[in-house]
């Protein structure tokens, strides 16, 4: 089978980031990135689809030099081939999922597994955006996997349950917490990873539907006050929330 | 290594010579694999041990061994075995980053560091053939669990007074041993013990016993002031019947795989204590931030800081020693070729090169390790003392590093001792230097040619100062005492000191200087670690040689060699009020020991 993941690479969420000079994009400088973590359920995924079935999975990403350090790390579990679509200008969802789509196409996936969302922008559509530009079913929120003869029934999470759903191959499956429990690299993966090769593309530029005007980190919460201990407070206590913090 | 062509740098050399920044190996020289393999070790360390770390100190039955049946998986234990029994056999720097992230894990560290460590590797090197086919692939696995046994009850730090005995039977076939060994960790789910016996009561030996053998058991779990998650018991030897082809390398030969061992065991944990050092210090900061009094966090107080910062600096002048001593092994070690029959012996000999190091860093780190959990404890107050919080496991678990893999004291008579050895081998000039001092410091001040520059130019000087401190010490304490300086162990230790001393500072300044000291935009933060660091150092260094001429020398002499030891005591004091309350600050921005 024809396996393809994206991965994307994302700010450590240890590191402590800090809005950029330009008051658009966080400053890099000095923090950490990594493989993101709802992308590690989907590299975890693909290859055990690929364990069952046999096949190639290519894991891909899409950005600079840096993001050759995440699909090094998914090479490092398992992948056998890793592409970098190669692209330093910033892009909105829409232009991030026609990027990878095409790649797909050009790939030929049978099969392609996303994470959820990235944990740095949280936009959770590139993987729903994909399928819709390829024409291809697509589940999300997937917390459990089972494919046979080309036929695809997947959990996924809803609000207060789970709901099965039948789908068949190509499809584009996007997985949720709980899909697996993804395995570490080894030390042998990590030496083999060394061995397989990043492939390396240029992309077309195409224009974003959506900019970023400005990006702040929230005000600081305010130190908590207390007006007093017993009922005679909460006269005030109204007071407060109706004309200080205008809640009520 | 025989080869002439080959070049290292010879151990202990850093004494008498000047090393240039560019030739040191770095934590900022790790390649693309050593941050691989650090990552995948953490991420176990974080996700598979941490959240057990309560049942592990508990010691619910099968857990550590489950875990290590699991990080197995990953090839953690196979390491420093040969690929062709199944491992990975890596360079030491990846062994090293492995120990120090396993390291913050407590307990599981020591059962983890004694099952690769001294539990496998005398078979790495020592094996026959056979034994490596038999026992690697099931050691690198997790399959099975291995053990060590030096000690007996009677003797410790003199290993070789053990009263363990093997005979050979009549037939030739197998051994029968008999006597207890003491403090053998990982005892309690072993399945193999590296064990040493005297055959006929007289040739030391070692063996490899398993659990099965008739006559093999184990007495009950010790009680234990720490790390109470990993398994200690004796190994009770009675007629205890090992196959002769167990014996492991030659018959009277035991102290070679003894010795040999401890060397690599001593620089992996000084990594191990540095892992252990940096998870503390991180959660030192998190708390000082968090805890309020007086209206303000504690971080903010001046005393807090200074603690922080003395953490930090120690940590990482511990950090820049270790990885320095791993790719001054790891260079040696580049020009044995592994398929050669002589790898082990070679190995083994090119390690043996930096035993000096190699207790340097054994003694430095864990003493680190014991000031960073104490000074923990004080930053969380009473919290500190209660274990609902992880400082005080911590701080228990620290105090064995200066007791095991030869105590501070052994390791620190061991400094001086070969130093003086190797000197008189011809191997070090160490004693001719003493001479060539003694007549250029009584003659006239220094001429001044070949000073320092650049950035560090004064630390420089402190640093070329304090190796002359420590030959004329030594110079002068070997001149008086000749073949009885042995016998002054507390003169040899403060030698030792001062060597310790020598070679952190060179560390830290040389690492700072290849990667953050250029001398067009130097970075504050690592320049401040230097200076501080140098600074606090020297004075350390004046007391140990004051109290090294007090003891060899009085009347003129005394005055004479204290004046000589002012003149090059001889530098600027740092405010260093200033400079810790900066690198603290800078602990506390990053909310973390992120250096």
């Amino acid at each position: 089978m024809k396996i393809l993941v994206f991965v994307n690479h994302v700010p450590d969420t240890e590191t402590k980031v800090k809005v950029g000079a330009d008051g658009k994009l966080i400053d890099p400088t000095g923090v950490n990135f990594m493989l993101n973590p709802y992308d590690e359920l989907a590299v975890e995924e693909a290859l055990r689809t690929r364990e069952k079935f046999t096949g190639e999975v290519v894991v891909a990403s899409l950005g600079g030099d840096s993001n050759k350090e995440t699909l090094r790390k998914s090479l490092a579990m398992g992948c056998d081939k890793a592409v970098l679509l190669k692209d330093a200008s910033v892009r909105d969802s829409f232009a991030v999922a026609g990027a990878l789509a095409d790649y797909a196409k050009e790939y030929g996936a049978e099969i392609i597994f996303f994470g959820k969302q990235s944990i740095d922008y949280d936009g959770a559509q590139v993987g729903g955006l994909v399928a819709e530009m390829l024409g291809l079913p697509s589940v999300s929120v997937v917390v459990k996997l089972e494919i046979k003869d080309g036929n695809i029934v997947a959990e996924r999470e809803i609000e207060g349950g789970h709901e099965i759903v039948h789908t068949k191959l190509p499809a584009v499956i996007i997985a949720q917490k709980g899909l697996n429990d993804p395995r570490y690299p080894s030390l042998k993966g990590i030496m083999d990873a060394k061995r397989k090769p990043i492939e390396e593309k240029t992309i077309a530029a195409v224009e974003s539907r959506v900019e970023v005007v400005e990006m702040r980190k929230p005000a600081a919460k305010a130190q908590g006050k207390i007006i007093g201990t017993d009922a005679s407070a909460a006269a005030e206590l109204v007071r407060l929330l109706h004309e200080e913090a205008k809640v009520i | 290594m025989e080869t002439s062509s080959s070049t290292y740098m010879k151990g202990g050399s850093f004494l008498l010579q000047e090393t240039d920044a560019t030739e040191i190996f770095t934590p900022e020289d790790f390649n693309e694999q050593h941050h691989m393999i650090a990552q995948t070790t953490d991420d176990f360390i974080e996700k598979e041990i941490l959240p057990h770390i309560h049942e592990i100190d508990e010691q619910q039955e099968g857990l550590s061994v489950s875990l290590m049946k699991k990080v197995g998986k990953i090839g953690l234990l196979s390491i420093d075995v040969p690929e062709e029994y199944g491992g990975m056999g890596l360079d030491k720097t990846s062994s090293m980053l492995v120990a120090e992230h396993v390291g913050k894990s407590g307990s599981w560290a020591v059962t983890f560091s004694a099952h690769t460590g001294i539990g496998t590797l005398p078979i790495v090197y020592f094996g026959t053939e056979e034994q490596k086919k038999k026992y690697l692939p099931k050691l690198g696995s997790g399959e099975w669990i291995s053990s060590y046994s030096l000690s007996e009850p009677g003797s410790g730090s003199d290993a070789l007074a053990a009263r363990t005995t093997a005979t050979l039977s009549a037939d030739g076939k197998f051994y029968t041993l008999n006597g207890t060994k003491m403090w053998l960790t990982n005892a309690g789910f072993a399945d193999v013990y590296i064990t040493f016996a005297k055959i006929d009561g007289e040739k030391f030996s070692a063996f490899i016993v398993e659990k099965g053998f008739p006559g093999v058991s184990t007495a009950p779990e010790e009680k234990k002031l720490g790390i109470k998650g990993s398994s200690t018991r004796q190994l009770l030897l009675d007629n205890a019947k090992v196959p002769a082809e167990n014996l492991l390398g030659e018959i009277g030969r035991g102290h070679i795989i003894a010795f040999n061992i401890l060397n690599v065991g001593r620089f992996k944990l000084g990594a191990s204590v540095i892992g252990a050092a940096k998870k503390t210090i991180t959660e030192a900061v998190v708390y000082a931030k968090a805890r309020k009094q007086f209206n303000q966090p504690i971080a903010q107080f001046g005393l807090i800081k200074q603690k922080l910062a003395d953490m930090a600096i120690l940590t990482y002048v511990g950090e820049s020693m270790v990885y320095r001593t791993a790719g001054l092994i790891d260079h040696i070690l580049e020009s044995v070729d592994k398929k050669s029959p002589e790898a082990s012996k070679k190995t083994l000999k090119g390690i043996e090169e930096y035993a000096i190091e190699c207790s340097i860093i054994k003694v430095m780190c864990s003493e680190t390790l014991d000031f960073v959990v104490d000074e923990a404890v004080q930053i969380y107050g009473g919290y500190g003392y209660s274990e609902e919080y992880p400082v005080a496991r911590a701080y228990r678990d620290s105090r064995i590093n200066r007791i095991f893999e030869g105590t501070n004291e052994i390791n620190r008579l061991l400094i001086s001792v070969m130093l003086l050895k190797r000197s008189m081998k011809g191997e070090l000039g160490l004693l001719t230097a003493a001479q060539q001092l003694a007549n250029d410091l009584l003659s006239m001040p220094s001429s001044g040619n070949g000073e320092p520059e650049g950035i560090f130019a004064s630390e420089q000087k402190m640093i070329a100062n304090a190796k002359k401190i420590a030959v004329m010490t030594s110079g002068a304490a070997a001149q008086k005492y000749m073949d009885k300086l042995t016998d002054e162990q507390e003169v040899l230790a403060h030698i030792s000191d001062i060597v310790m001393e020598v070679y952190a500072m060179e560390s830290v300044l040389l690492r700072v200087k290849k990667h953050y000291a250029s001398d067009d935009k130097p970075n504050e933060l690592y320049v401040n670690i230097v200076r501080t660091f140098v600074n606090d150092a020297m004075a350390r260094v004046e007391i140990y040689s004051r109290g090294i001429l007090s003891a060899i020398a009085e009347g003129d002499m005394l005055r004479t060699y204290l004046t000589v030891l002012k003149r090059l005591m001889k530098y600027e004091p740092l405010n260093t009020v200033i400079t810790k309350r900066a690198i603290a600050d800078a602990l506390i921005e990053k909310d973390r020991y992120d250096l």
